[in-house]
């Protein structure tokens, strides 16, 4: 809700045919209700995102039915699958290419942590290991109904960010990287196997 | 289709010098196969091909196999004399078989509408650079399973038209699917570890701090 305004005099005036909002309100009203994803799929979990949007599930009556297949012109990136170690430093270079801001949802268990290829050699541990998530979906696959439920988590979170003050969002900070490094590939693994400033997993005290 | 032990025989008869080996397969399967020396395995393969009774026309599969360095134990009746009086002894012996890599291939006829007529060929050794004769001249089918084995194996194909990784990255040294490969520990954060994960997650596992002055409990186990 915008700052500043009264709750009940907004309310007041509305009654009377007067409607206030705030340059942020309407800001985040425009860009959380016109989501463009990026058209990239890496393995089942894409059909599970081509069937939300579709017909049936119709991701168009949350405004993200724009599918775009540039990089450029993109606003959100749908892990949508395994990510392999050969195609993670792609995923990247991909995620850099977009301009800010720009969103990932994580969708299902692979794009998460690895999920059934967790032991494996060749399966990236989760993409949070080199840009940030905004969203996680759990699921192998997500039905389209987590996905869609994903999206109004994003949406809200959109709506939610601040475009002044000192909470304002990470993108407006001038100081906030925007690209972050491609890892190469090594010869045993990929150099590095993790991002540091990306990725901080909790220290969990076990023994 | 002929027996194997025919082909065997029509295969050593038509080709000088080359030595056919049949590799029994005791168990469900029961499909037996020939292992053919890796000097006469391209001519002996080219002969399943062309042969008119076999025309061995299609590869389906070619498979990498890793046989790490074993023993075989097994008895020997062993003629002994015991007390003056010779006697049938069962000794157990121990053979030692060094480990080798091994190639695989399944060959059906489409137009004689039999097989699979399985072929082996073994390396020498271990070693990386491990040669095997190729078959892709032959099959082309067989091009981009060849690539898989040299890329999981590290078994080099001579004669290979294009032999690069295939599913691993150019940059990437090992070989994943050999026995005795060491898989990348990045196992230092498992939210929910269990089993083999959680042997792994253990190794990253940092001390437990002391409270109160109590005994350090080690991770270590």
């Amino acid at each position: 809700m915008s700052e500043g305004v009264d709750e009940g005099l907004r309310s007041e005036l509305q009654k009377q045919g007067v409607w206030v909002t705030s340059m942020q309100e309407l800001y985040n009203w425009g860009r959380k209700n016109s989501i463009w994803p990026l058209q990239f799929g890496l393995a089942c979990c894409a059909i599970e995102m081509i069937a939300t949007a579709a017909s049936r599930y119709d991701l168009a009556r949350f405004g993200g039915e724009v599918f775009r297949p540039s990089p450029r012109q993109a606003d959100l990136m749908i892990v949508a699958g395994t990510v392999t170690k050969k195609m993670a430093p792609q995923v990247v270079r991909l995620y850099n290419q977009m301009p800010d801001p720009k969103y990932v949802i994580a969708m299902g268990a692979c794009a998460i942590s690895g999920g059934p290829f967790k032991q494996g050699y060749n399966v990236l541990k989760g993409i949070d290991r080199y840009i940030p998530v905004d969203v996680y979906i759990p699921g192998c696959p997500p039905r389209p109904e987590a996905l869609l439920h994903a999206f109004m988590e994003l949406q809200r979170k959109i709506d939610e960010q601040k475009l002044t003050g000192a909470g304002k969002a990470e993108f407006l900070k001038p100081q906030q990287p925007s690209e972050f490094p491609v890892p190469a590939f090594g010869a045993h693994d990929l150099q590095p196997p993790s991002n540091p400033d990306v990725f901080r997993p909790p220290h969990l005290e076990r023994a | 289709m002929e027996s194997l032990e025919q082909i065997k025989s029509r295969i050593e008869a038509a080709i000088a010098g080359a030595s056919v080996t049949i590799v029994p397969n005791p168990g469900p399967a029961n499909q037996p196969s020939l292992l053919i020396d890796n000097e006469h395995a391209f001519a002996a393969v080219q002969f399943l091909r062309d042969d008119a009774e076999l025309r061995l026309d299609y590869c389906s599969s070619v498979t990498g196999v890793d046989w790490l360095d074993r023993t075989v134990k097994k008895t020997v009746k062993v003629k002994e004399i015991v007390d003056g009086v010779e006697k049938e002894i069962d000794r157990a012996e121990e053979e030692k078989i060094p480990g080798y890599l091994e190639a695989v291939y399944h060959l059906y006829s489409t137009v004689r509408k039999h097989g699979p007529v399985i072929v082996r060929m073994r390396t020498t050794d271990r070693l990386d650079g491990a040669h095997l004769p190729s078959m892709t001249p032959l099959y082309r089918s067989a091009e981009f399973q060849e690539r898989e084995i040299y890329d999981l194996y590290g078994v080099t194909f001579e004669g290979h038209p294009d032999l690069r990784r295939i599913l691993m990255w150019d940059e990437f040294e090992d070989h994943p699917m050999r026995k005795d490969y060491v898989q990348p520990d990045d196992f230092e954060y498992e939210p929910t570890p269990h089993d083999e994960v959680l042997e792994r997650a253990k190794e990253h596992y940092s001390e437990r701090p002391t409270i109160d002055g109590a005994e350090p409990v080690s991770t270590q186990p």
